[in-house]
């Protein structure tokens, strides 16, 4: 025991003389969870929008006017051709162009109905669906007030059928999309900074021989083990800490569950990415390789966490390989936990899975750690 | 000197594949002889001082090193023994006192005797001035002789020193074999390898090692006698042409 | 010349001696876009929701089968009553709940309306609104099922074409992203890692006093990793084309030239890093966290630019991924020429030439 004290002590002290990684430990995260929290949004507003009027009537002019009266299109912007439109398109000036033919006026009023061209730049499909929703709902609403103007007198003699239906948003009544991500996006600094840490710890004492001098002592292998990922864990756990007192302070997100099971959680979770990381370190021999092997797992952690992108929309398999994805774990716990209040049993398939997980990476890492080669 | 042998090697091999890095090599060293551990380099040197200081598994053969076996007690001979290797190895970024500290917390020794020990060890040295400084800023010399020191502050039985005056210059090589002698003579056993032909006649015994094999073994006045030359240097040269 | 050939010899030496790495520096990229082109989707599709249907008659019992029958939902679980609601959501698998109201069907007839409540778990605004958007969907296609007879007048039909990407795959999005962030992290971390390893190693001081000019142990050191990265975005296009059916609309050559233009951006800021850290711990750490999320975040990677506040639409200026991710998009799927694209183009040269200029200053003050 005495013996981890020491090497605990060290570890700290050699964290904490490193004055060019203090600031990449502590600051930087930070300043990610403050900044990028606003960037991660799906929302899709002010649309770059153009439109072609080739009519110039009431209609048309009505028509443009809607477009211009919705919160969600923004920029609008006039063009006398096609080519000129498309080459906007293409530039990337545009990304939703509204085409409105000659005679639309004469012709909707003659046939009762026309159709009207519009063009969605569909790279982001998921923007482009939602951009179609916009559109096609404002120009319902549209009909509804032509209907109207158009008709003045035409009765309805059978009313029609109507299915209502009364959204309820619960947890998140706005729609806010930073109560989502900053949570998750805390989960990911927590993990990148932990992981990265441990990863280079080992393999940086043994690129400069000290991991050698270690191994001729009669220190146990568990302890030295224990009292190197001891202080990563605190920075772990500090930093979770920190890093929700800013979600509170700064975004104002909720924290309806237990705290002292988010603690429970995380402490747990930490020594999976810690053991991970040992790991890693124990299977390189250059802190290079080491960042790079990290790197490569973050990354897929990152994106297959259901953290930017949901992993019910994954095909079969790609949702199966999640459950090794210790981040997903997490992402899901912390969001329960601080957006819906879920309680110990609620997220305990969660926490079993991490602290087998937790068992397997140590073990792993322990038993891959040799002092004798 | 005493004749209990704290070191007895017989016939310990080390294999990498094909390649015979150490060639059931034996010897035996006696409770606070110098002994030195000479060759040339990738003669197996380094690969047989990593069997004896359990951090390599022998592929065949015996040793004993403070009475334990190298197979089965490794993490025993651990305790008994002090080691410096040929790479500086105490941390560049804690001061002196925090490695003596830390080096002796692992070692089990307790806060008083640490404290005791760093003070004594500091003044010892002449490093009062620097015992706060980062060990990254000391020159080459004061490192070694520091890095020895904490490679014998739990009192060992046996140190291991691997090329400990590598890169230094003659004063400070001068007062580093004082303070193997002064170690020796309070018992502490010393087992050195060196490349430096000069250091090999300050040792009791010395063995020179050729492509895996202990070629001669004794004190360097027989040697020097037995292979009928002036200075320990022929006799190597002597050896490794004898070899090619 | 003939001492730089060697130096560059030497680099890729020490390169592909270490197997481990090389098998990560190839096997990565590969593994990561196969992963996200199959994989990573933000289309919403088979969410788990659960019924309450209070009425159960034939009007609710054909929304429930049209609703089981879209690939957007997944009927996981009937329920009885409101209070299970809570449950559920916070177990995390149910994403929404559709609460039919007594007697639907008899009010549908005498009142002409009748009501379903959509309870979503809306932690997840996207997957939230999306869900509604969707059943809103369902709804009304069903309502113009039972109100056939009832034609209406004066209707504007709108006619959209989905352009550069008709099938709304989002490979399309991810391929661009992800060839940026690995040759973005690639080049930057590895540069910076290489450089500031020789300077921790004391290496680099022996190759600053040998006849080799700084500036050429810097390209030397600089040169294997172009190789490497352009291989890299070999390997990745011809994935993307070949199993993604990616097409390439615009100019090879363009897109070749634009992305050596993008792997020299980003060793550039690898030496910068390179410059400012003593030890490859801090290069490290600079380049994986300060680099990661923001080119994951703010390149448009993933989220659109144009829908994140001010403040950071401006800040996304700075991160050169953004840049490129326009350019290869625009290559790629517009099928555009330099003519559109050479704002982007010059904003990367001006970026390089910035960080050139920036490392050799940040050099010279050291070695006074």
């Amino acid at each position: 025991m005495k013996t981890i004290l020491y090497i605990i002590q060290k570890e700290f002290k050699q964290i904490f003389r490193n004055k060019g990684m203090l600031p990449i430990i502590f600051v930087m995260p930070i300043m990610q969870l403050i900044i990028l929290s606003n960037a991660a949004t799906f929302e899709v507003n002010h649309i770059k929008f153009g439109y072609i009027d080739q009519d110039h009537s009431s209609t048309s002019r009505a028509l443009i006017e809607t477009f211009n009266a919705s919160s969600y299109f923004n920029v609008i912007r006039h063009y006398p051709s096609e080519n000129l439109a498309s080459s906007a398109i293409l530039r990337g000036d545009i990304d939703v162009l509204l085409n409105i033919p000659l005679y639309f006026e004469r012709d909707l009023q003659k046939d009762q109905y026309n159709t009207l061209g519009i063009t969605i730049n569909a790279i982001d499909g998921a923007a482009a669906g939602v951009e179609n929703v916009y559109v096609t709902q404002l120009i319902q609403r549209f009909n509804t007030r032509l209907k109207v103007e158009l008709t003045q007198t035409s009765d309805q003699f059978v009313q029609p059928e109507i299915i209502e239906t009364i959204p309820l948003f619960w947890y998140n009544e706005t729609l806010n999309y930073k109560t989502y991500m900053v949570p998750g996006i805390l989960v990911l600094l927590v993990t990148m900074i932990t992981l990265f840490l441990s990863g280079m710890n080992i393999v940086r004492e043994k690129e400069i021989g000290t991991l050698e001098q270690i191994n001729v002592t009669p220190i146990k292998k568990n302890q030295f083990i224990i009292g190197k990922l001891f202080p990563f864990w605190v920075i772990g756990m500090g930093l979770l800490t920190v890093g929700l007192v800013l979600a509170r302070l700064i975004f104002n997100i909720p924290f309806l569950g237990s705290l002292p099971l988010l603690y429970l959680y995380t402490s747990i979770y930490i020594l999976v990415v810690l053991g991970m990381g040992l790991f890693i370190s124990n299977f390189t021999d250059t802190q290079q390789q080491a960042m790079f092997i990290s790197w490569f797992f973050v990354v897929i952690f990152i994106l297959m966490s259901g953290l930017f992108t949901p992993i019910d929309s994954m095909p079969k398999w790609a949702q199966h390989l999640t459950e090794f994805n210790p981040v997903k774990y997490f992402v899901e716990v912390i969001r329960m936990v601080m957006l819906k209040g879920s309680g110990f049993s609620d997220i305990l398939p969660n926490l079993l899975k991490t602290t087998l997980y937790a068992l397997i990476m140590n073990g792993l890492a322990v038993w891959s750690y040799k002092k004798t080669n | 000197m005493s004749n209990e042998n704290v070191i007895q090697v017989e016939r310990l091999t080390k294999t990498f594949g094909n390649f015979t890095a150490v060639n059931a090599i034996s010897f035996e060293v006696k409770k606070g002889e110098i002994f030195g551990f000479l060759g040339a380099n990738g003669a197996g040197k380094t690969t047989a001082m990593k069997m004896l200081i359990g951090i390599s598994k022998p592929t065949s053969g015996e040793a004993t090193i403070a009475g334990f076996d190298v197979y089965k007690h490794a993490e025993d001979i651990k305790k008994n023994i002090g080691y410096m290797s040929q790479k500086f190895a105490l941390y560049d970024d804690l001061t002196v006192k925090e490695n003596i500290a830390f080096f002796g917390g692992i070692y089990g020794l307790s806060r008083k005797i640490i404290k005791e020990k760093s003070k004594h060890l500091i003044e010892e040295l002449g490093l009062v001035d620097v015992a706060n400084k980062l060990v990254g800023a000391l020159p080459l010399g004061w490192k070694q002789k520091l890095s020895f020191s904490v490679s014998l502050l739990h009192n060992p039985k046996i140190v291991f020193l691997d090329e400990p005056t590598g890169g230094v210059d003659p004063i400070t090589r001068r007062q580093f074999w004082e303070m193997i002698y002064k170690a020796a003579n309070q018992g502490t056993t010393v087992f050195v390898t060196t490349h430096y032909m000069d250091e090999a006649e300050y040792c009791d015994r010395v063995s020179i090692m050729v492509n895996g094999k202990i070629e001669a073994l004794d004190t360097p006045k027989k040697l020097k006698a037995q292979f009928k030359v002036e200075h320990m240097n022929d006799v190597f040269l002597k050896l490794a042409r004898h070899t090619e | 010349m003939k001492r730089f050939k060697g130096f560059i010899t030497k680099e890729f030496y020490h390169i592909f001696r270490d197997k481990r790495s090389l098998f990560i520096l190839f096997g990565m990229p590969i593994a990561q876009i196969m992963l996200f082109g199959f994989a990573i989707t933000n289309e919403i599709n088979n969410v788990d929701i659960a019924i309450l249907d209070h009425a159960k008659d034939i009007n609710t019992t054909e929304i429930i089968n049209k609703i089981s029958a879209s690939k957007h939902f997944n009927i996981n679980q009937y329920i009885e009553k409101e209070s299970d609601i809570e449950a559920i959501f916070k177990k995390g698998k149910i994403k929404a709940v559709l609460n039919f109201e007594n007697d639907f069907s008899k009010k549908l007839v005498k009142e002409h309306q009748a009501s379903i409540q959509l309870i979503t778990d809306a932690t997840d605004p996207n997957t939230a609104n999306t869900i509604s958007n969707y059943l809103n969907a369902i709804l009304i296609q069903y309502q113009k099922e039972i109100n056939q007879d009832i034609t209406l007048n004066y209707q504007i039909i709108p006619q959209t074409r989905m352009v550069f990407n008709p099938e709304l795959k989002s490979v399309y999005m991810f391929v661009p992203g992800v060839m940026t962030i690995i040759l973005m992290l690639v080049s930057a971390m590895m540069t910076s890692i290489s450089i500031t390893k020789e300077k921790e190693l004391g290496t680099m001081e022996i190759l600053l006093v040998s006849p080799i000019k700084p500036i050429q142990v810097i390209v030397g050191k600089v040169f294997p990793y172009i190789f490497l990265s352009i291989i890299n975005a070999i390997i990745i296009v011809t994935l993307s084309l070949f199993i993604f059916k990616m097409p390439i609309q615009g100019s090879i050559l363009l897109l070749g030239l634009e992305s050596v233009l993008f792997i020299i951006t980003a060793l550039s800021l690898g030496i910068l890093i390179s410059t400012i850290s003593e030890t490859q711990q801090t290069a490290m750490m600079i380049s994986l966290m300060g680099l990661m999320l923001p080119v994951i975040l703010l390149s448009g990677f993933i989220f659109p630019i144009s829908s994140m506040p001010l403040p950071l639409q401006l800040i996304s200026n700075i991160i050169p991924a953004k840049w490129f991710i326009i350019i290869i998009k625009g290559i790629m799927l517009k099928g555009v020429g330099i003519q559109f694209i050479w704002k982007e183009t010059l904003i990367l040269i001006g970026m390089t030439v910035f960080f050139i200029v920036l490392s050799v200053k940040n050099y010279k003050i050291r070695l006074e």
